[in-house]
């Protein structure tokens, strides 16, 4: 029993309710201070916790903080668990969400005090959610914190609501949302009819007495939390969201949109491993469709102008990559990558800020270019996010934890060769779009306005400062999961002996020899390297050749640039018969004629009543009297006869 | 012979000694302390019942049983004291500035709060039927003296004599009910009467029957059920707003106090029989309640009907008894406290003399004029109509839950039918408040502030949202409180 872990996401609530009753009034300096402290407050408690935990026996620490709900034999607490995979979470959500947290001070530096007051309020009450989402430890829990980071998310999306695409975008992932949110609250009941309780640790437990492995069931009910997963992590066929959400301000995407909320689908996969290791088919599902994702949203990144929407798409593909690793049973490679993402994807929206914050809010990169002199710091920490997301080989973060992934889509027992080859193929994707942003953005000749020009220079320290530190960690931060086949036995996988026994264990697959897996890793990373230097040197240098690539291949950039058409298809299938079945048959039918009428018909009746009793009530004493003596007489009917 | 007493007896009265005794002494103060502002005496009067529930707090859990039995301070007792304790609390804060307002100096009007609210303690502590018989009638002559406070306000005369005529006349009724009991069995303590009903025959007894009758009728009246009900809005009209608020809440819950003691402890061998009408009562005073609620325009007489209708709630509880629903009553009392406190604690905040608001009317706009108080109004409309997340909901929830467990499935789809009805009159102050436009009149009246009553309605919002959201806080003692009562039978 653990007596502070309440103030992890007690602190961020604290800065919520301090920075939305009085921020107001005590002004900007004071909001600035608070709304990151409380954030850095929680990081310090959290990481004295994640030391005490990892002493702890069972590697976990619980904190019961009362009983929330309990109707007879149903008993909800409210506590909050600390093991594994949410003590990591909690580091990543904390950690990164306090440097996020610093750089908005400076980025959102310009906005008006009720502006800038409002922002802070959402974003504090976002970590609050998170953190609630990741340390409950019941399912009604983690509800709260999922519909609270989604709410948080829809207020951030729709955070300049005067224009009018941000109050769409923020709709859009609030409904997109909501599709797999029924998802998660069907699964729920599902698992409480079944196990009777809605304790994670218990279910995970129980999960191979009460349900049949690869049974009907179980299959449904993590079928039914994938639903959920994909609204919330941006996968087909609930992606459409995340894309529109860069509408909101660009810290806002790094925490909420790349480093945090998004993975949240891929926490509860992760934290109900037992769960889904019994449904093979599910399993099968989500690494088809983590690989679909991953390659579709590569091929939508390539051609994209909107330097924030390329990380957006590469976002998608990303999560795509991670939902993979999950399909092929290896959660423990999934949540590896969920960390070096957050790391560097948080690192390259927030250099991408950085860009448009100096550029005066142009987001279009073929009016950037030659940056890298003006903004040296964003500049170079932008190339080392580039080169951690596309894999650059043995020192940057993303290399190892993506390496990892092919080689279990390839090498487990619920893996296959053909997982490996869309991997392989997404990863030479995103190391020619990342460099092909990289070029446009900072290389070749500049296309700046020459009004902007001379106004365009570095960022200040607080923005700066979580660019450094944030690189620091996309570098650094893959070192703690280097596979046996490079550390061999003098670097231990570090990552691999923190969660050893963590996950649902699956079956022993086939053992292949290392010569194949650093021939397959040879290949990918080539791959990847030949993919960045052809982007470099094409953006860069020989920007004419590539728009004449590109108008060559017309067409195919046409359907890249507009995502597929799918929100036009889903417009004209979903949205458009759902309108008019809503508007032809459910108002003008259901709700005019009979719900209303029934409920009018009643309301007339009442007052009609009320208006005959009224009578009675004529203010003479007498009659009042008779009134209780009417009402003597028929009692005593009633119990003598 | 003069039994021995020994200190039990003694502290097992405690709670009500403080309030009696310090009740006399404000009198005192208002007789040698004229000319100094009664805001003292409020202040006096919040330390007395500070002071009497901390000794209810200290004697929670120790069952004493004092003076023969015929007076107890087990966790039943002491749960209800503690909402007499906050109603009366409720009552002095939002009094304070109401009374200078209306230029109202007589300092008895605490004392007699105070009495009342030692007659309630009697009520729900009592184990014999005389004693409680005085506790309700040190309340009822206490409420009747309040009800007609204003004497150049004739409005308030006329409540008071109808208040006094009725209330006599169910007096008498209720003494009727003791009489016949205690001739059937030769008893006036709860025990002795439990003992001489053991076995059916004695209670299919006429005059346990007619006792039985005569004591619902009592009882029936003090907490204003259906058709007993008609004094309710008249007395509640006319009465000091903050007297209507201290009726509405406090000699209600113990009226239900007095009433399921004698019930279960006492009569529960003829639980058959006041089984069946109850459940009728609860049905008519439910709907009653609802329905003429809906025709009021007077926010006063409105808050008077919607009273009736939570006793009709308050009744199914009774209704469907055990444990889970008994504790239900207390927690319903408690939660309807706040919500109704609230409320008026804003009708007097937003009303001064001369220009007071008592229609819906004059509400127009209110939610702009008054952003936090609109919201603060919002809050206890929507908690009064039961919406979930506020102490309302959580009351009804566990009332109408219970009932369905234990089968009256009937009855619950009336209570659930209702509160859909009661939904209109609430919202409608919601409407009014948001979706008109300030009238003229509306506008040129802004609340004057006042820190008693800015820390009722804070109060009353806390424990609304506490209630609604972690009901456990109040609902774990509400039904433990109720399982030692039945326990002990």
């Amino acid at each position: 029993m653990t007596t502070y872990i309440w103030l992890i996401p007690g602190l961020p609530l604290l800065g919520f309710l301090v920075n939305g009753l009085l921020g107001r009034s005590l002004g900007k300096t004071f909001v600035s201070v608070m709304g990151p402290g409380v954030i850095g407050a929680s990081f310090l408690v959290s990481l004295f916790t994640f030391v005490e935990m990892l002493d702890a026996p069972g590697y976990s620490l619980t904190q019961h903080l009362y009983t929330w709900i309990q109707a007879g034999d149903f008993t909800i607490p409210a506590t909050l668990v600390v093991d594994r995979l949410s003590g990591l979470y909690i580091l990543i959500i904390t950690g990164v969400g306090f440097l996020i947290h610093l750089y908005s001070v400076g980025y959102m530096g310009d906005e008006d005090e009720y502006a800038y007051w409002r922002f802070f309020c959402y974003l504090n009450l976002f970590v609050f959610f998170m953190l609630l989402l990741v340390l409950g430890s019941n399912f009604l829990l983690l509800f709260v914190g999922w519909e609270g980071v989604g709410l948080c998310s829809y207020l951030l999306i729709g955070y300049y609501f005067k224009k009018n695409s941000a109050a769409s975008a923020a709709k859009k992932a609030f409904v997109v949302n909501r599709i797999g949110d029924f998802g998660f609250i069907v699964a729920t009941l599902a698992i409480f009819t079944i196990f009777g309780t809605l304790e994670i640790a218990a279910v995970n437990d129980a999960a191979s007495v009460k349900l049949a492995a690869g049974g009907g069931a179980v299959t449904a009910i993590t079928l039914l939390i994938f639903l959920a997963a994909t609204g919330k992590s941006a996968q087909i066929p609930l992606f459409v969201w995340l894309p529109d959400a860069m509408e909101g301000p660009t810290p806002v995407s790094a925490l909420i949109h790349a480093a945090t909320m998004v993975t949240a689908g891929l926490y509860v996969v992760a934290r109900l491993s037992h769960l889904f290791v019994l449904a093979p088919m599910t399993m099968m599902v989500i690494a088809i469709i983590g690989a679909a994702t991953a390659f579709f949203a590569a091929t939508m990144a390539l051609a994209q102008n909107d330097i924030k929407r390329v990380l957006a798409y590469s976002t998608v593909s990303q999560l795509g990559y991670m939902f993979m690793a999950m399909g092929v049973g290896a959660f423990m490679v999934g949540i590896f990558h969920v960390m070096t993402h957050a790391f560097f994807k948080a690192l390259l929206f927030l250099c991408s800020g950085s860009v448009i914050h100096a550029m005066h809010h142009e987001q279009d990169m073929q009016k950037m270019g030659g940056l890298i002199r003006k903004m040296p710091i964003t500049g170079w920490t932008y190339v080392v996010g580039a080169l951690a997301i596309s894999g650059a080989p043995l020192i940057f973060a993303g290399f190892f934890s993506k390496d990892e992934i092919l080689w279990k889509a390839f090498s487990s027992p619920f893996g296959h060769p053909l997982f490996w080859i869309v991997g392989v193929i997404t990863a030479l994707m995103t190391a020619f779009y990342m460099f092909r942003s990289v070029s446009l953005t900072f290389f070749g000749k500049s296309r700046i306005d020459p009004q902007l020009e001379h106004h365009v220079h570095e960022s200040p320290w607080t923005i700066t400062l979580p660019l450094v530190l944030l690189a620091g960690l996309a570098i650094v931060g893959g070192w703690v999961g280097i596979p046996h086949l490079l550390g061999r036995s003098l670097i231990p996988n570090v990552l691999k002996n923190y969660f050893d026994g963590f996950f649902a264990k699956i079956p022993e697959g086939i053992h292949y020899g290392d010569g194949l897996e650093f021939g397959l890793m040879a290949v990918s990373t080539l791959g990847a390297l030949a993919a960045m230097y052809g982007a470099y040197v094409l953006f860069s240098r020989h920007l004419p050749l590539a728009g004449a690539l590109r108008d060559k291949m017309r067409p195919v950039y046409r359907m890249l640039s507009n995502k597929y058409w799918i929100d036009e298809i889903y417009n004209l299938l979903i949205v458009r018969s759902i309108h008019w079945i809503s508007d032809k048959v459910l108002w003008r039918i259901v709700d005019v004629r009979i719900i209303d009428g029934i409920v009018n018909g009643l309301a007339a009746s009442a007052r009609n009543l009320g208006g005959a009793l009224r009578l009675t009530q004529n203010g003479i004493v007498e009659n009042y009297a008779v009134g209780i003596v009417v009402g003597a007489v028929f009692i005593f009917w009633w119990l003598l006869f | 012979m003069i039994p021995n007493l020994t200190t039990p007896d003694f502290l097992s009265i405690l709670p009500e000694t403080i309030v009696f005794v310090m009740g006399m002494v404000v009198l005192l103060f208002d007789l040698f302390g004229r000319g100094r502002p009664i805001r003292n005496l409020a202040y006096l009067t919040l330390l007395t019942l500070a002071a009497a529930a901390y000794a209810d707090w200290t004697l929670l859990g120790q069952g004493l049983s004092g003076f023969q039995g015929t007076i107890v301070a087990d966790n039943y007792s002491i749960a209800f004291e503690l909402v007499f304790l906050t109603v009366t609390a409720f009552t002095v804060l939002i009094s304070i500035r109401y009374l200078e307002d209306q230029e109202f100096w007589f300092g008895e009007y605490y004392a007699l709060l105070l009495f009342a609210t030692g007659g309630m303690m009697l009520m729900a502590s009592g184990r014999d039927l005389l004693l409680i018989f005085i506790g309700l009638e040190i309340l009822s002559i206490s409420s009747y003296v309040l009800v007609g406070m204003f004497q150049k306000d004739p409005k308030s005369n006329e409540a008071a004599l109808k208040y006094f005529l009725l209330g006599a006349f169910a007096t008498g009724f209720l003494l009727y009910g003791i009489v016949m009991l205690y001739g059937a069995t030769g008893s006036i303590h709860l025990d002795g009467i439990a003992k001489a009903l053991d076995g059916k025959s004695a209670a299919e007894n006429p005059y346990i029957l007619f006792g039985l009758g005569f004591l619902l009728v009592g009882f029936g009246f003090k907490i204003s059920l259906a058709p007993f009900h008609m004094w309710t809005p008249d007395v509640y009209e006319g009465a000091p707003t903050t007297i209507t608020a201290f009726l509405s809440a406090g000699p209600k819950a113990a009226g239900f106090a007095a009433l399921v003691r004698i019930l279960v402890e006492g009569l529960s061998a003829t639980q058959f029989h006041w089984v069946q009408v109850l459940w009728l009562l609860a049905a008519i005073t439910m709907t009653v309640g609802n329905v003429l609620a809906l025709q009021q325009d007077n926010i006063k007489r409105m808050l008077a009907y919607s009273s009736i209708a939570h006793a009709g709630y308050i009744l199914v509880a009774v209704v469907v008894g055990g444990a889970e629903g008994l504790g239900a009553i207390i927690f319903y009392a408690m939660a309807y406290t706040f919500m109704n406190f609230g409320v008026f604690a804003i009708l007097i905040l937003a009303s001064s003399k001369g220009r007071e608001r008592v229609t819906f009317d004059d509400y127009a706009g209110f939610g702009y004029l008054e952003p936090a108080l609109g919201l603060a109004m919002l809050v206890f409309m929507l908690s009064l109509a039961g919406i979930p997340l506020t102490a309302g909901f959580a009351g009804k929830f566990q009332i109408f839950k219970t009932a369905v467990e234990q089968g009256y499935i009937w009855l619950t789809v009336i209570g659930v039918l209702n509160s859909v009805v009661s939904i209109y009159y609430y919202l409608r102050m919601i409407v009014v408040m948001y979706m008109q436009q300030p009238t003229n009149h509306s506008i040129s009246q802004r609340a004057v502030p006042s820190v008693p009553l800015y820390a009722a309605i804070a109060m009353a919002i806390a424990g609304v949202m506490l209630l609604g959201i972690f009901p456990s806080l109040w609902m774990d003692l509400s039904l433990e409180s109720v399982s030692v009562m039945t326990a002990g039978r």
